[in-house]
C-alpha cells in the first residue's frame, strides 16, 4: 500500500474519533450543567476544554451556547467538530480509490450536514439532537468501514488511527478527571457525585457496558478500572492498545514489512503494563504519572509509525 | 409538410425554437424524428412532477458520489457538480459506423504523424506540413526526438470533439491528444441514466460503455516494457486541488490499480519506485494524468512539484512506460490540426472519413488580414489551449475584446488560429417543465494499444446556458448521456 495513502488513513480515522469525543464530551457536559447544584458552567467548561487536550480560543466567554456553537461549527478552531470532519473528509478524498464508495457517500453526506443550513437550525433548536446526529453519522461510517471494505492493510491502518487516538483521549479524559474522582468538588451531595462518575462513564458510552460488569454501584476506582484496564470493553485503554497491536501484527501479515523492534517494543511495553499492573497498584502509586506516561508512550507509538511506514528515507529503504 | 407534435408533445415542447441549427430531437418541420420518438413519448406521458423528482433524485445521486469538478478562478466554493441533464442524446448505429471509422482512420494517422515528426520527420522534408509550424509549437518537444515508444504507441487514450454541422454531418473540431478528461463522467451519467429511465433504456437497445475501465487497463498492459510480464500499473494524478481529482480515483478504483502523485514516487538508476508501507516497489506503467510541463522538474518546468524528477530518464531508459508520451500535444495544436487532412491522405493514402471544421492559420498574411477584418463573424482560439480558455467568440464579443485579440494577434501570429462560428446542432435538454434546445458537441473516447478500441458512445457536453456556445465544463456547461443505438 501506498505510504500516502496509508498516512491518509490512518488520519481519516483519527480525525473522525476525534470529532466523536468531542461530541460526546460537549453533550455529558452540557448534561451535566443542567444540575445548578454542582459546579459552575465555567468551571465544567474549563474541565472539558482541558480533556479536549487544552486547545486554544475556547477560553470561557460566560455564554454557553455561543461556546457551545463555537466547539461544533468554528472551522478555523482545531478543536471543532466541523474541523475534524472536513479533515477527516479531505484525507478521505485523498484516497478515494482506497475506500468503498459506500464509506465516501457516509463521509460525504456527514460533511454536507454539518456544514448545511439545516445542522444550524437544529443547533439553535436542540443542542442534543443535533450533536446526536453527528454521532449517527460517524456511527453510520464505521459500521459500512467494517462492512463494505476488505479488511486488509488498509483497514488496518483505520483500526490504528481509531484506537491510538481513543487510547490519548481517554488517558487525557482520565487524567483531567482523576483528581477530582477522589476529592469530589462537592463531597456532601452524593446525588451530584453520582452525575459526575455516571457522566465520565458516558464520555466513554461506557456506562451501560459497566454496569454489566460491576452493576449501577459506581465508584471513582471500579471506575478506573473498568476504563483502563478492562480487555472486553472497546473503550478501555487496555482493550484500544491491545488493537494497536493486534492491527500492527495484520498489517505485517496483509503484506507490509516487518515491524522494527522499536515499535514492536514500544506497543509491548504499553500493552504488558496494562496486562500486568493491578488497579490496587495503580492507586497506590502516583495515578496522574500513570496516566501520562499512558499518553506520552501513545505519542511515541505515533511516531514510529509514521517514521516507519509513511516517511522513511530512501537510503534505508534502498538498503533493505 | 406535417401535422407538428401531437398535443400533449405540443405542451413539452412549448416554445422550442428551430432554425437552421440542426435539430437532434425534431425534423426542420417539427415533426420528432424517428429514433428519438419513444423517448418523447415517454416524456409527454409522464406529470411535470414525476419528471422533477427524477431529476432530483438523479442530482442527489451526483452530489453525495461527490462527482464533482474544480472550478478555477472562482472563490467560492471550488468544487461543484457537474451539471447533467436528464435527456439522452442519441445516436443510430449507421451515424455511429461512420464517426467510429472516421476515428480510428484519424487517430491512426495522428499517432504516424508523431512517429515521424520524433523520428525522421518525412512529412516535413517533403513538405507537406511547413516544419517550422512544428518547430514553433510550444509543445513539441526536443527531448523526444529519436526516443523508441513502446509498440509505437504516442497516444493510447485520445478524446476527440465532433460537432454536427447544419447538414446533419460530424465534423472534428479539435482533438485532445494530452490529458483527454470527461471519461468518469460518461461512466457515471449512464449509471444515473440507467437508474432514472430504466424502461426507456431497455426498449432502446442502447451499445454498453461500462467496459472503458477494463479496456483502458489492457491498453495500458499491452504497452509495459519488454519482460515485465506483471506490470505494476498506477495512475499520475497531479493531487486533490486538479479539477478532475474525481475522475483519478475513479479511473484508479475501476481498474484497481493504484494513484499515486508525484511524492509518492522515487528514481533509483534510472527505475521508478513507489513508496509504500512495504518498502520501495517498481513501477513499469504510468497512466499519467499531469501535463509534459510538470512531469519531471529535471527535464521540463523546474519549478514544478507535481511530477518526478528523473521520470523522463528512466522513460528514455525504456525502464518505465509513460502514457500519453510526452510531447503529443504538438498534435493537438489548433494550427497542426489544420492539416490532419493532408496527414491521413500522406501516411495511409486515403480520403478522411470525417471532415475538418475550416480553419484560418494567421501566419499566412493574406488569412490574417481577412480574420482581422472581420473578427467580429469568426471564433479566434490560441493554439495550445484547452478547456475554452483563450477564446474569442467574435459575435459574443465586444469591441475592447475584439482590440485586445487583434493586438495579441498581431504580436504572435503563430499563437493563434481562426474558424468561422458555427452554427453547431442543439439537443432537447429539460429547463424547468419543458424542452428547450441547447447546443451539444461529442467527445467519443478512443483507446490505442494492439489495437484502436471505440467504446460506443462518448461524453455529449451540452452549452447550458441559453444561446450559448460554450460547452467545457469550466465555462459553465453540463453533460448528457449518449445512447448509440443498436
Amino acid at each position: 500500500m501506498l505510504s500516502r495513502v496509508a498516512d491518509s488513513l490512518y488520519w481519516m480515522s483519527r480525525y473522525l474519533e476525534r470529532a466523536e469525543n468531542t461530541v460526546r464530551q460537549l453533550d455529558v457536559t452540557m448534561g451535566l450543567m443542567l444540575d445548578t447544584g454542582g459546579a459552575s458552567e465555567e468551571t465544567r467548561w474549563q474541565r472539558l476544554v482541558a480533556s479536549l487536550g487544552k486547545p486554544e480560543g475556547l477560553e470561557w466567554d460566560g455564554d454557553l451556547e455561543s461556546m457551545a456553537r463555537r466547539l461544533v461549527f468554528d472551522n478555523l478552531n482545531h478543536a471543532a467538530i466541523t474541523f475534524c470532519i472536513n479533515g477527516a473528509r479531505e484525507n478521505a478524498r485523498q484516497v478515494r480509490e482506497e475506500i468503498s464508495t459506500e464509506q465516501w457517500q457516509r463521509l460525504n453526506r456527514l460533511f454536507h450536514q454539518i456544514h448545511s443550513q439545516q445542522a444550524q437550525d437544529q443547533f439553535a433548536s436542540s443542542i442534543g439532537d443535533a450533536l446526536s446526529s453527528v454521532i449517527d453519522g460517524i456511527h453510520l461510517f464505521k459500521g459500512v468501514s467494517d462492512t463494505t471494505m476488505i479488511h486488509g492493510e488498509g483497514w488496518q491502518f483505520i483500526r490504528l488511527g481509531r484506537y491510538l487516538e481513543r487510547a490519548y483521549a481517554t488517558a487525557t479524559l482520565l487524567e483531567v478527571y482523576q483528581p477530582e474522582l477522589f476529592h469530589p468538588l462537592l463531597r456532601e451531595h452524593a446525588g451530584y457525585q453520582y452525575l459526575e462518575l455516571v457522566g465520565l462513564l458516558r464520555c466513554c458510552t461506557s456506562f451501560e457496558a459497566y454496569c454489566q460488569v460491576y452493576t449501577a454501584d459506581v465508584s471513582p476506582d471500579r471506575i478506573l478500572e473498568f476504563l483502563l484496564l478492562n480487555r472486553d470493553f472497546p473503550h478501555a485503554i487496555r482493550y484500544c492498545v491491545d488493537s494497536i497491536r493486534d492491527a500492527i501484527e495484520s498489517i505485517r501479515h496483509a503484506g507490509g514489512r516487518r515491524p522494527p523492534e522499536e515499535l514492536t517494543a514500544g506497543i509491548g511495553r504499553l500493552h504488558a503494563m496494562l496486562e500486568y499492573t493491578t488497579i490496587g497498584e495503580v492507586l497506590n502509586g502516583d495515578t496522574a504519572a500513570f496516566l501520562h506516561t499512558i499518553r506520552e508512550q501513545c505519542l511515541r507509538i505515533h511516531e514510529l509509525i509514521y517514521r516507519y511506514y509513511v516517511h522513511y528515507s530512501i537510503q534505508s529503504a534502498l538498503a533493505s | 409538410m406535417n401535422a407538428g407534435p401531437p398535443l400533449e408533445l405540443e405542451t413539452l415542447f412549448g416554445e422550442y425554437p428551430l432554425d437552421q441549427a440542426f435539430d437532434e430531437m425534431r425534423e426542420p418541420g417539427g415533426e420528432v424524428r424517428a429514433h428519438y420518438r419513444a423517448l418523447a413519448e415517454t416524456l409527454a406521458g409522464l406529470p411535470h412532477e414525476e419528471l422533477q423528482r427524477r431529476k432530483q433524485s438523479a442530482d442527489l445521486s451526483f452530489l453525495t458520489q461527490g462527482i464533482t469538478f474544480t472550478v478555477y478562478g472562482r472563490d467560492e466554493g471550488t468544487e461543484r457538480i457537474f451539471p447533467y441533464d436528464l435527456l439522452p442524446r442519441l445516436i443510430t448505429a449507421q451515424e455511429w459506423t461512420r464517426i467510429e471509422r472516421g476515428l480510428t482512420q484519424r487517430i491512426t494517422a495522428l499517432n504516424l504523424f508523431l512517429r515521424d515528426v520524433y523520428s525522421e520527420a518525412k512529412i516535413l522534408n517533403d513538405r507537406v506540413i511547413p516544419s517550422e509550424l512544428v518547430y514553433s509549437c510550444k509543445h513539441y518537444r526536443r527531448q523526444m526526438r529519436g526516443l523508441q515508444v513502446p509498440r509505437n504507441i504516442y497516444i493510447a487514450v485520445v478524446g476527440s470533439d465532433l460537432l454536427r454541422l447544419n447538414s446533419g454531418e460530424f465534423v472534428v473540431l479539435e482533438d485532445n491528444l494530452r490529458v483527454p478528461s470527461g471519461v468518469s463522467y460518461m461512466l457515471t451519467n449512464r449509471r444515473v441514466m440507467k437508474r432514472t429511465f430504466p424502461e426507456v433504456f431497455s426498449s432502446y437497445g442502447v451499445r454498453p460503455i461500462e467496459l472503458y475501465p477494463q479496456l483502458l487497463l489492457s491498453t495500458l498492459r499491452s504497452l509495459a516494457p519488454e519482460g515485465r510480464s506483471e506490470p505494476n500499473i498506477v495512475l499520475l494524478t497531479p493531487g486533490v486541488f486538479n479539477s478532475a481529482y474525481f475522475e483519478h480515483t475513479y479511473l484508479a478504483r475501476q481498474m484497481g490499480i493504484d494513484l499515486v502523485e508525484g511524492r509518492d514516487l522515487v528514481t533509483h538508476d534510472n527505475i521508478v519506485y513507489m513508496r509504500t508501507t512495504d518498502g520501495l516497489k517498481r513501477v513499469d506503467v504510468i497512466y499519467r494524468r499531469v501535463d509534459d510541463d510538470f512531469s519531471d522538474p529535471l527535464v521540463f518546468r523546474a519549478d514544478s512539484s507535481l511530477g518526478c524528477a528523473g521520470l523522463f530518464n528512466a522513460y528514455r531508459a525504456g525502464n518505465v512506460t509513460v502514457t500519453n508520451a510526452f510531447g503529443t500535444g504538438l498534435a493537438d495544436d489548433k494550427a497542426v490540426y489544420a492539416y490532419v487532412p493532408q496527414m491521413i491522405k500522406y501516411y495511409l493514402d486515403e480520403e478522411p472519413v470525417l471532415s475538418n471544421v475550416e480553419t484560418y492559420l494567421l501566419g499566412d498574411v493574406k488569412q490574417r488580414q481577412h480574420v482581422l477584418a472581420n473578427l467580429d463573424k469568426l471564433v479566434v482560439k490560441a493554439v495550445g489551449e484547452s478547456g475554452g480558455y483563450g477564446m474569442l467568440i467574435g459575435p459574443h464579443s465586444t469591441a475592447k475584446q475584439r482590440e485586445e485579440f487583434a493586438r495579441a494577434i498581431e504580436a504572435n501570429p503563430r499563437n493563434y488560429i481562426a474558424q468561422p462560428t458555427l452554427d453547431f446542432s442543439r439537443a432537447p435538454c429539460l429547463i424547468g417543465n419543458q424542452l428547450e434546445p441547447r447546443h451539444v458537441d461529442l467527445r467519443p473516447y478512443i483507446l490505442f494499444g494492439d489495437k484502436v478500441n471505440i467504446v460506443p458512445g462518448g461524453l455529449t457536453r451540452v452549452a447550458l446556458e441559453k444561446g450559448s456556445l460554450v460547452v467545457n465544463s469550466s465555462q459553465g456547461g453540463g453533460s448528457k448521456d449518449t445512447w448509440v443505438l443498436e
